[in-house]
């Protein structure tokens, strides 16, 4: 299972990167989209949406299953990736590679409680 | 977990393995969409030996049948010929569907749901009568090869079996030797499914697979069967519902004199709704099976949606007000919100062709 290590982690399977713009990038990780299956259809928030740690914030759905992508901190959506709702596959091709939406962490959002690559991998039960 | 006579098969084409009525199946090789356009488009196999074939003989094989058994085996006129039927408790619901083969006289092949083959025996065991026997032949392994080219390549790995089954017509069956070959299925296509001795299942699915034909697991049969506008049992049908509240009217006749498990309550029971297609207008969501619907008759609910990768559109079968037709809009509700979606007649695919 590919678990970057430059990446930090949620338990609801989402990844995040810290951009240079201060703003977090978040998609899904290779384990999660590996359990969904094919990606048909994604829905991403609206630019602006002030959202709270573990609220639904994007939604992704394959064949087999729907499931949220979770805001792992608070704050505001910056950005989000609207070609993918076009070509849904690609967070199966490439997850860490294609992020579905930006936020703009609150004042005082905690980054701490995010998982390093290891403390992921341990919460997979994988070595 | 229970293992069919491919499980090293399936591992050796990179199946993605589930759990499925106790048994361990192929989910997919890698893409299941992949595998739903191999079988529109050219040929695909799927391993079915999960399900169970039993064979009902002896000189009461017949009149055992017709009363066990919503659909008249009498319309077997033919050997070989195949029937779909319901099998219903005595309140009409429905216990399975299934296919019956006529052998021979006298000699049927019943194939039933893997996750009801249990149940399903120990109440046709209650009903046999002494000059009829019932016998699982879990001696036997299954495959469906299915889509337009399925029949070539099938003779291109099965030269020997191709004199038995070429002149077969569609819902016929022929033995060939030890292998039973029947053009039958569940994706709307066309193609056959063979059963075979264990021993050589493992050798049938590697000629299968030099001959070009595509493996395909669970997710692409399910895609392809809502596509085809068939009903799973235990997500479109159970023993709550008869058949004519699941568009399967067609396969009881109550007017005729012959009494069956289920008739007279049938006769006195007012179907509650009826069976139809959705198909989701533009995006919004996919379809999924316990999701509301609401229409200007009532409420309703999916038992069946999927994304349908020939319709690049969101499908369902649904139970709705009996008094909807194809062509009502009704909105079915998908998380916070309520989406349009266009009622239709299924099938929505049949035969490569989007029909809705």
């Amino acid at each position: 299972m590919n678990i970057p290590e430059a990446l930090r982690y949620t338990a609801t399977h989402e990844w995040v990167r810290q951009e240079a713009d201060g703003t977090l990038a978040v998609g899904i990780t290779d384990y999660a989209q590996d359990n969904l299956g094919e990606l048909v259809f994604i829905e991403v928030p609206e630019v602006g949406r002030r959202v709270a740690a573990g609220d639904g914030c994007a939604v992704v759905e394959s064949v087999k299953a729907a499931s949220d992508v979770f805001a792992p901190v608070a704050g505001e959506v910056a950005a989000v990736n609207a070609a993918l709702v076009d070509t849904p596959r690609k967070v199966n091709q490439d997850p860490y590679g294609t992020w579905l939406f930006r936020l703009k962490p609150a004042a005082g959002a905690d980054l701490g409680k995010l998982m390093d690559a290891a403390a992921y991998r341990a919460s997979l039960g994988t070595a | 977990m229970r293992l069919t006579p491919l499980a090293a098969e399936h591992r050796a084409a990179g199946a993605k393995l589930v759990e499925f009525a106790g048994w361990e199946m192929p989910l997919h090789y890698g893409s299941q969409i992949d595998e739903h356009h191999a079988v529109r488009r050219d040929a695909g196999v799927f391993d079915i030996s999960h399900m169970l074939a039993l064979d009902v003989e002896g000189p009461g094989a017949r009149a055992f049948l017709r009363r066990a058994l919503a659909n008249d085996m009498d319309r077997l006129g033919q050997t070989g010929k195949a029937l779909y039927s319901c099998m219903l408790a005595e309140d009409g619901g429905i216990l399975d569907d299934l296919i019956v083969y006529l052998l021979a006289a006298d000699r049927y092949r019943v194939v039933v749901n893997a996750a009801t083959a249990e149940g399903d025996l120990a109440w046709l065991e209650r009903l046999r009568p002494p000059d009829a026997m019932l016998r699982p032949r879990r001696d036997l392994a299954m495959l469906a090869v299915q889509g337009p080219r399925a029949r070539e390549k099938c003779w291109t790995a099965f030269p020997e079996l191709r004199a038995a089954s070429e002149p077969l017509e569609m819902f016929f069956g022929a033995a060939a030797g030890d292998t039973f070959i029947a053009r039958t299925g569940y994706t709307g296509e066309d193609g056959f499914e063979l059963m075979l001795p264990v021993a050589r299942a493992a050798g049938a699915w590697q000629r299968l697979l030099a001959a070009g034909v595509r493996p395909c697991g669970l997710g692409a049969r399910d895609t392809l069967r809502l596509e085809a506008g068939l009903n799973l049992y235990g997500q479109d049908m159970d023993a709550t519902v008869t058949p004519p509240e699941c568009g399967l009217g067609w396969t009881v006749d109550l007017a005729a004199p012959r009494d069956f498990v289920g008739k007279a309550a049938l006769a006195r029971r007012t179907p509650a709704c009826s069976m139809l297609g959705l198909v989701l207008d533009g995006r919004g969501g996919v379809l999924r099976a316990h999701q509301e619907i609401h229409s200007a008759h009532g409420a309703g609910m999916v038992t069946s949606g999927t994304f349908a990768p020939t319709l690049q559109a969101s499908i369902a079968l649904a139970r709705l007000p009996v008094a909807s037709r194809p062509g009502d809009s009704v909105q079915v509700v998908i998380r916070d919100k309520r989406l349009v979606a266009r009622v239709v007649k299924p099938p929505f695919v049949r035969r490569g062709k989007i029909l809705v």
